[in-house]
Order: structure tokens, then C-alpha cells, then sequence
């Protein structure tokens, strides 16, 4: 009796957690979708710029992992920055971050973007690839979204790789170059944040 | 002019091709970093003044028009795709691409209409010797950034020059040798529309990243050295493209 019971409660543990698997951990490709169709909603709709900027802010807060591309971007200056700097390199990357990428995206009207294929590179990465539809003013695009999947249930974007480019390693390389320039000196970055943050 | 272009292009080259062996990009040294800066606020004076503008205009006209455009070009770079095939060993893509010449520039109208696209051939992509010599074995040398011709390396430099000793079909019926048939400012127009419609198709994106661009010259470096090793290792793929190793270090909030 007592072993029928703990089968059964086995058995019961054993259908939630499953389900609780299936139903929580979102597939990256469909995680993508849905960011882009939120993103292009927000886009279609009738809002003023301002409005669409703070909606697509919302979204990015919530999709992207701004605080993984931030520290990604500081290549190796990374290793050089103490808790100090960094917490006040991550405050000024994320309001760098939203402002370019927001400011970006409003630009355009309603961008179809389809979700084509993914593949599991790793177990914390998958690549989603997605096609930016033609239109009569430029061709078809490709899009590959990097996507952090270490905790299947909040999957989050940490780069787009736009025809093979990435937007990451791009940005990363201009940050080098920024500090390099300055001989080396963090704060002649920060400076450059604070005044794109401020244009 | 061209003496003196030729001249030019091959001093830089030689001059800055120093030991740069790596294929990562941001391992592509720029030694002559001021003279690139001068040089590319250069091309964006010139960009400003007359290829954007004419970018803008070259947009507002028919799409079949820009179309149409775009694929006399391809057909015609093409006379360089394939000879670097075979340089890079591909023979079955110099066949196709010889069957695209073929089809295109007969059936398809001197090369106005991409039939061999329609007939089910395989995708175009284009190579040039800069490729071949990656393919062969050679590391791109320092970044350039050429007046007028915008971001290069070393390697894609002598490329370029190569093309002009009669590496390109194009350039020898045009410019190389007086032929009844061509003149030389056919070489010459067919680089420039070729340049603006180039500048078309990426208008927004360009505008864009300069807008938001804290360092604009860096970003188009990045981008430039980024696409020549995927152009060099035909693929779009990130994955074999990139190294994993730096984000496995960083967790998230």
C-alpha cells in the first residue's frame, strides 16, 4: 500500500514537472517570433515617436540581455575595471543601449521580420534565423539572433548578426577603439556614453 | 591617370602589408590609422556631396529599372567570379557561373534579365582575387582605407591592382585595350553605378550607424573586415564565423 502510494505520488511528481517543462521553457524561435511581432505592433500602430521609443525600451528591457552585451562589448578592458566602474559602465551602457537601439528600430514602419529556422549551438546558445522581408526600397535581409539559453524559461537576445555582421562584435570593436585612442583610459569612454546619452 | 592609380594603389599596399597573418578581425592591424581617418572623412565628404545624393535619386527610380541594374552588374562581375572559382579550386561553381554568363548575357539580354536564376542555377555570390589570396593562404595585412574606394586591406589591395594587370576580363577590353567596341569610361561608369547602387541598397542601413555611431570610422572598419571573412569563408554563418569563448565568461543579471 504504502509503496502503490509513493509510486503514485512519483508518478504524480514525476506528469508536473513535465508539464511544468513543457508549458514554462520557451523555444527560442518562438521566443523570437513573439518579440518581433510585439516590436512590429508597437511599430504598425498609430503611436507618436516618443511613445513607440518608450514601448520598444519596454520590450528591449525585457528581451535583451543588456547588462551580457554591456560587459561583452568591454573586450578585454572588461578584466581592468573594478566594482566601482562597472556598476557605472552598466548604468551607462544600458541607457546607451536603449537610446540607439529604440531610436533605431522607430525609424522604421512596420518591418516584417519571419522566423525561419534555429539551431542549438550549445547548451547556453541557440541561433534563431529569420528573414527581414524585401521591400521595394532594399532586399531581403538576413537575420540570425543570438539567443542566451542558459535558463530556458527567460531566454534573452545577447547579439543580431545582420547578413554574417554582428551587431555585438561591431559595437565591441568600436568601444576597443574608443578606449585604444584614449590610451587606454576607460573614462574616455564613459564620456563618449554620457554624451550620446545626452544628444 | 591610370599609371598613376596603379602606382598608388600597390605603394600602400606594400607599404602597410606588414606581418598581419590572422583572418579575425580584430586582429587586422591599422597601422596607418591617420592616414585612414583623413582618408575616410575624405570618402564621407565625397559621399555626402555626391554618391548619397545620387544614392537618393538612383532609389526613386523604378524598382524593375534598379533591378534591371543590378543585374548587368552581377552578370558583368562575373567575368571575375569565375576566374576565382577556379582559383579557389570551386570548379563546379566556375561551371555554373560560366552557365549563368552564358544564359544571361544571350537569353537574358546582355545580362538585363537573370533567367539563369529562373532556369533553377545556383545562387550567384561573387569572389575577387582579394578572396583568392585569403583562400591561398595569405593573412589580409594592415587595414586601408583607399580615397574613393573606400575600406581595404593589404591583401584585397593587391588584389584590386591584380585585376588591373589582366586579372579583369572588363578592364582589359575597356581600359587596358583600345577595342572598337568599348571605351574606357565604360569601365569607369559601370564601377560607378555600381558604387551608388551599392550605396542605395544599404541607404537607411549606413545613415543609421553613422547616426548612432560614437565612432563611426571603427564601426565601419569592424563591419567591412567582418564581411570580408564571411565572404571569404562563403558563409552567413555566425557560428563558424565567430568565437563563443569571450560570452561564455559573462552570465546575465
Amino acid at each position: 500500500m504504502f509503496l502503490k502510494i509513493k509510486i503514485n505520488f512519483f508518478v504524480f511528481f514525476l506528469i508536473f514537472f513535465i508539464y511544468q517543462e513543457s508549458s514554462i521553457s520557451i523555444e527560442p524561435n518562438i521566443f523570437v517570433q513573439s518579440t518581433v511581432n510585439r516590436a512590429s505592433t508597437v511599430l504598425g500602430d498609430g503611436y507618436s515617436k516618443e511613445e513607440k521609443i518608450q514601448k520598444l525600451k519596454d520590450i528591449a528591457e525585457e528581451t535583451v540581455d543588456i547588462r551580457g552585451i554591456g560587459f561583452y562589448t568591454l573586450g578585454k578592458h572588461r578584466k581592468t575595471l573594478n566594482d566601482q566602474q562597472k556598476d557605472k559602465y552598466s548604468k551607462l551602457f544600458k541607457n546607451y543601449f536603449l537610446k540607439s537601439f529604440s531610436s533605431r528600430l522607430a525609424e522604421y514602419s512596420n518591418p516584417q521580420i519571419d522566423v525561419i529556422s534555429q539551431e542549438k549551438i550549445s547548451d547556453k546558445y541557440t541561433i534563431v534565423s529569420s528573414i527581414l522581408v524585401a521591400t521595394k526600397e532594399r532586399p531581403e535581409v538576413q537575420i540570425d539572433w543570438r539567443i542566451y539559453t542558459k535558463d530556458p524559461e527567460k531566454p534573452l537576445i545577447r547579439d543580431l548578426i545582420i547578413e554574417g555582421l554582428s551587431l555585438a562584435r561591431t559595437q565591441k570593436e568600436e568601444f576597443n577603439s574608443i578606449i585604444q585612442s584614449n590610451d587606454g583610459d576607460i573614462n574616455a569612454l564613459f564620456s563618449n556614453l554620457k554624451d550620446f546619452i545626452n544628444r | 591617370m591610370r599609371k598613376i592609380l596603379i602606382i598608388f594603389l600597390i605603394a600602400f599596399s606594400v607599404t602597410f602589408s606588414a606581418n598581419a597573418k590572422s583572418n579575425d578581425t580584430g586582429n587586422v592591424k591599422d597601422c596607418s590609422e591617420g592616414f585612414n581617418r583623413a582618408s575616410f572623412k575624405f570618402n564621407q565628404v565625397l559621399d555626402k556631396a555626391i554618391v548619397r545624393p545620387l544614392a537618393v535619386g538612383y532609389r526613386k527610380l523604378p524598382n524593375s529599372v534598379r533591378i534591371i541594374t543590378s543585374n548587368f552588374l552581377n552578370n558583368l562581375s562575373n567575368l571575375i567570379t569565375i576566374p576565382n572559382n577556379a582559383l579557389q579550386g570551386e570548379f563546379g561553381k566556375a561551371g555554373n557561373n560560366l552557365a549563368r554568363l552564358g544564359i544571361n548575357s544571350t537569353i537574358g539580354i546582355i545580362g538585363l534579365f537573370d533567367v539563369a536564376t529562373s532556369m533553377g542555377f545556383e545562387e550567384y555570390e561573387k569572389e575577387d582575387y582579394g578572396q583568392s589570396l585569403a583562400v591561398l593562404g595569405s593573412g589580409p595585412g594592415c587595414y586601408l582605407v583607399l580615397p574613393i574606394l573606400g575600406p581595404s586591406t593589404a591583401r584585397d589591395t593587391v588584389g584590386t591592382v591584380f585585376g588591373m594587370f589582366g586579372g579583369d576580363p572588363w578592364y582589359n577590353v575597356t581600359v587596358k585595350n583600345d577595342t572598337q567596341y568599348f571605351r574606357e569610361s565604360d569601365y569607369y561608369i559601370s564601377k560607378s553605378v555600381s558604387g551608388v547602387d551599392f550605396r542605395a541598397k544599404n541607404l537607411d542601413a549606413l545613415d543609421n550607424l553613422e547616426e548612432n555611431s560614437m565612432d563611426f570610422y571603427a564601426s565601419v572598419k569592424s563591419l567591412y573586415l567582418q564581411d570580408r571573412q564571411q565572404k571569404i569563408l562563403n558563409s552567413k554563418k555566425t557560428i563558424e564565423a565567430q568565437d563563443d569563448s569571450e560570452w561564455d565568461e559573462i552570465s546575465p543579471e
